[in-house]
């Protein structure tokens, strides 16, 4: 693990994360405004000191609402990243150790489900829920554990038959001792790349659907919805747009470099060069 | 309990090979062909052979990690393939395995300790202070030390790996002992050290053992019987001395032709 640290991509990309989480968990503390408050007064005000990201077309600060909005984008992508990786985990781990005809049943529904356009399946599921946040991450979680699932199961079809597996099963171990203590430990680390890269992903997932109004909905921020409240005053109100954009981009990128540096740090095969 | 501690009959393995050019034809290689084997009480069986010739195929179809085409392994008068999967866990504390490549043979992310305790732990042997004691009484008679429990393994030379291979093999006291080729990743110095710790465990905990190597050198010193197999039968069997003085097959001929030193030993004798 330690030599993360040398990685300079990844680095960078933990830099970013943290700055970002840390924002997100304070935002009560740093945000200089409500929030949710609408002020008449100071409607389309352009950024300045009073308003550093400007305002909106209801007076609300946007640098406040970006920083709640950053609790909502992390905290979809992450629990729906979760979910991901435990459907992922467990039907990985069922195909890849048991094989034979569970495996073939899971590896076509992998398949089917990897042919439906992702966006457009939750696009027709969250229209017929109600749109709330929780809907979003189950939904996102429910259609993204394809590409972990395929990776529990690469792995375990290759640690199966190594040797210190094959030990602990002459010792007598059960089947889920096997599975728990010897070959889901040395699959980690592929596991924890691919989930750090899947929250950026998810991230853009929700951004796209609040932009598209099926996602967190108003009065409550998120960087979507800043975005589409900011395409009606685009000609005139750039900085409306503009902030959700960069966020979005950024923490895009800081979850992707901290997934590609980690594969590097982690992976023996490239860390020596 | 009779002479004999572990039977094979029979044994039929084959493994299906996809072929040709677009992989559409398949061929059958048969790693096992009717092999038999019968392994006394105490004694070593050496099963030697060239590598592809279904050795290490045995070891693993005798200790059921692999499904058996047809045939049948009696230990203690049981046959274990048709064992119900509990009884089989239960029976297998008495049949253990000594790996051949000691960096593949232990799971990098557990500490020595659980690595040698597991089976106890497995078969809910003793209270944790009870395997705790035995674990240590384990490492150090194969000659590590009680600071050692808390290493990983990587931190181990290959002879060391070893040595904990075999506690965590023999902390169970088991009957039979497979040990497929546990020397020949080692340097010779080592192979030697090994080797000499096996012999000696196998008189203090009355062991069997069913030895798999391709080196009649190393086979020379640690076994009473010899098979030889080729292409998944075995050609050739016998006491040790019969077979290294007059070999009645061929192939077995070559075999002992092929030890590097050999002519030099007969020359000067």
């Amino acid at each position: 693990m330690r030599n993360i640290f040398r990685n300079p991509l990844a680095v960078a990309g933990l830099c970013i994360i943290s700055a970002i989480l840390l924002m997100a968990i304070f935002a009560p503390f740093i945000a200089p405004y409500d929030p949710d408050a609408i002020h008449v007064k100071t409607i389309l005000l352009a950024p300045s000191a009073e308003h550093i990201m400007g305002t909106d077309g209801l007076g609300r600060d946007v640098w406040s609402r970006m920083l709640f909005g950053a609790r909502i984008s992390l905290l979809v992508g992450i629990v729906a990243v979760g979910i991901a990786t435990i459907i992922g985990i467990f039907l990985g781990a069922i195909a890849g150790f048991y094989r034979g005809w569970v495996d073939t049943v899971i590896m076509r529904l992998v398949d089917v489900m990897l042919s439906i356009p992702t966006f457009f399946l939750i696009l027709a599921v969250i229209a017929f829920l109600t749109p709330s946040i929780w809907n979003i991450m189950i939904v996102i979680g429910l259609t993204s554990w394809m590409g972990v699932t395929r990776l529990v199961r690469a792995e375990f079809l290759s640690l199966r038959n190594r040797e210190f597996v094959l030990a602990s099963q002459t010792l007598g171990a059960k089947d889920y001792r096997l599975i728990f203590k010897h070959l889901l430990p040395n699959s980690l680390t592929p596991i924890i790349v691919s989930s750090v890269l899947g929250v950026a992903s998810a991230v853009l997932v929700e951004s796209g659907l609040s932009f598209l109004g099926l996602g967190v909905q108003a009065p409550q921020a998120s960087w979507g919805n800043i975005l589409t409240d900011g395409k009606e005053y685009i000609e005139f109100a750039w900085w409306l747009s503009l902030f959700p954009g960069i966020a979005i981009l950024i923490t895009v990128l800081g979850y992707n470099l901290l997934g590609e540096g980690l594969r590097d740090a982690l992976d023996p095969r490239t860390s020596k060069n | 309990m009779g002479e004999f501690v572990l039977k094979a009959r029979d044994l039929n393995k084959s493994y299906i090979q996809r072929s040709g050019r677009f992989g559409f034809g398949t061929t059958k290689v048969k790693a096992l062909d009717n092999v038999s084997l019968d392994l006394k009480h105490g004694s070593t069986l050496a099963v030697v052979g060239e590598s592809g010739s279904g050795k290490s195929t045995l070891a693993r179809c005798l200790l059921q990690l692999q499904p058996l085409d047809s045939g049948s392994v009696l230990f203690q008068g049981r046959d274990l393939a048709e064992l119900p999967a509990h009884e089989l866990r239960e029976q297998r504390r008495h049949l253990q395995m000594i790996f051949q490549d000691p960096f593949a043979s232990l799971n990098p992310r557990m500490r020595v300790g659980e690595i040698v305790g597991e089976g106890l732990l497995i078969h809910r042997l003793g209270n944790q202070e009870e395997q705790r004691e035995r674990v240590v009484q384990m490492l150090k008679r194969v000659g590590l030390s009680e600071a050692d429990m808390l290493k990983y393994p990587h931190e181990f030379s290959g002879g060391q790996r070893q040595r904990i291979g075999i506690a965590r093999a023999l902390v169970l006291n088991p009957k039979v002992v497979v040990c497929d080729e546990p020397v020949s990743a080692l340097d010779v110095s080592i192979q030697a050290q090994i080797l000499l710790l096996l012999k000696e465990l196998q008189q203090e905990m009355a062991l069997s053992y069913i030895f798999i190597s391709h080196d009649l050198r190393v086979v020379r010193h640690v076994a009473d019987e010899i098979a030889v197999m080729y292409q998944g039968k075995i050609v050739e069997r016998g006491a040790i001395d019969d077979i290294y003085r007059s070999p009645s097959q061929e192939y077995t001929q070559n075999l002992l032709k092929s030890i590097p030193g050999q002519r030099a030993l007969a020359l000067s004798n």
